[in-house]
């Protein structure tokens, strides 16, 4: 089954017009791997930007450009022959999260930071936003929690329910400063997601706090 | 080869015949097809470098690149898919993120077993998402320019409001309003060509 809670218009239009950090865009790419509709978002999003680009008024060139191009040129790529892809559904995590990680769902190393939470923190050099992976017990209550920027959540195995949403595979959360909410893993089976923040979680309650350590920046 | 009378003027190539040069240089390495692409596309790539934080001479040296990937990568264009302009906007923003960011720009593989694949396309399905690619050429051209380039600044150059109006010279009140517009039309046309649900 396709997603059915996608990506803002917002998210979608600054992947598309490379503004977006890594980690955002990290999940932003995972999901479109997953879902046809937002492929076709994407496609829009990027025709506004090559409207964009014809409506820039042209730069004065330096004399001789033309020339030291066309000098450039040489052969070109011969793309390869077509590769057929081999569509396999054991695999859970798809690219490009899957090279991030180094590997699929078997060979993931999940460090414990809670009672039935276990996570992978996805090193991404010069990007503010924090990528990570969460596994959540099945039926597990993640603390109450505000944000004081913007969490996505992309699930990838299980589901989580969130306030009156559940999300399965391929579907994507997006939460703001003044969200809070406190999702629990549906009770089926483990709950597998990429996670990414931009700021600091907010736990409340005490036992909460001392999670921050691991959650947070 | 295409006469163009006058290369500097703005719309002297259409997109039909841009699109049409990309896909000759893909069949026959043709130079001149590479010319006429490079007299378009050339100082705008620049002017897209130098708003993304190059200075004149590395954002030419970035466009050299652009116009170069253009040319090795011809084959992988897609008329059906994206217009000329798309397609090359595409690489110079992948470009950009790479030299000024220094950050990759994580991106799906169509080959990858684990992709789900578009469904076939009923053919009424396909005619109206050429319908809604049509309305947001169309939607895009009836901005004004004044839009366009708040949209530019909004867009490619994570501007706050303030510093946009401080920009242009305008009051801070007139430029969100004219973001929330221009964003609007946009967002409305992404979403016919969704088709469903936002
Ligand atoms: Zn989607």
């Amino acid at each position: 089954m396709s997603a059915q809670y996608h990506l803002s218009d917002e998210l979608l239009l600054s992947y598309s017009a490379g503004t977006l950090d890594e980690a955002s865009s990290l999940l932003v790419a995972t999901h479109l791997a997953l879902c046809p509709h937002c492929r076709s978002r994407n496609l829009a999003a990027d025709a506004v930007g090559g409207e964009l680009l014809d409506a820039l008024p042209p730069a004065e060139l330096s004399p001789g450009l033309m020339d030291s191009v066309l000098a450039q040129l040489g052969g070109r790529d011969q793309a390869g022959a077509a590769k057929v892809a081999v569509r396999r559904s054991d695999i859970v995590i798809p690219e490009p999260l899957r090279s991030y990680l180094g590997g699929d769902l078997g060979a993931l190393r999940w460090t414990r930071v809670a009672p039935r939470v276990q996570q992978i923190a996805i090193d991404i050099p010069g990007c503010r936003a924090r990528a990570r992976m969460l596994r959540f017990q099945c039926g597990t209550q993640v603390p109450a929690h505000g944000h004081s920027g913007r969490e996505l959540t992309l699930v990838l195995s299980g589901t989580l329910h969130d306030r009156d949403a559940v999300l399965a595979r391929g579907d994507v959360a997006e939460t703001d400063e003044h969200t809070e909410h406190q999702p629990f893993a549906g009770p089926e089976q483990d709950c597998i997601c990429l996670a990414v923040t931009d700021a600091p979680l907010r736990f409340k309650g005490a036992f909460a706090r001392l999670l921050q350590p691991w959650f947070g920046i | 080869m295409v006469a163009m009378d006058n290369p500097r003027s703005d719309r002297s190539a259409t997109p039909d015949i841009l699109s049409d040069c990309i896909v000759r240089i893909a069949a026959q390495q043709d130079q001149a097809a590479f010319e006429t692409l490079f007299k378009h596309f050339a100082p705008r790539l620049k002017s897209y470098f130098i708003k993304r934080g190059g200075d004149p001479a590395l954002a030419e040296e970035i466009t050299q690149e652009a116009l170069v990937a253009l040319w090795k990568n011809a084959e992988q264009f897609d008329p059906a898919k994206a217009s000329a302009s798309t397609w090359i906007f595409t690489i110079a923003r992948n470009l950009s993120i790479d030299r000024f960011r220094q950050a990759r720009r994580p991106s799906f593989d169509p080959n990858d077993p684990a992709f789900i694949p578009d469904e076939e396309e009923p053919p009424d399905r396909k005619l109206e998402r050429a319908e809604a690619e049509k309305n947001l050429r169309e939607v895009m051209n009836s901005l004004s320019a004044h839009e366009k380039s708040i949209l530019m600044l909004s867009f490619y150059e994570n501007h706050s409001h303030g510093e946009i109006a401080k920009r242009l010279g305008l009051p801070i009140g007139t430029v969100k309003s004219r973001i929330r517009l221009a964003f609007g039309k946009l967002r409305a046309a992404l979403d016919a060509q969704s088709g469903v649900r936002p």
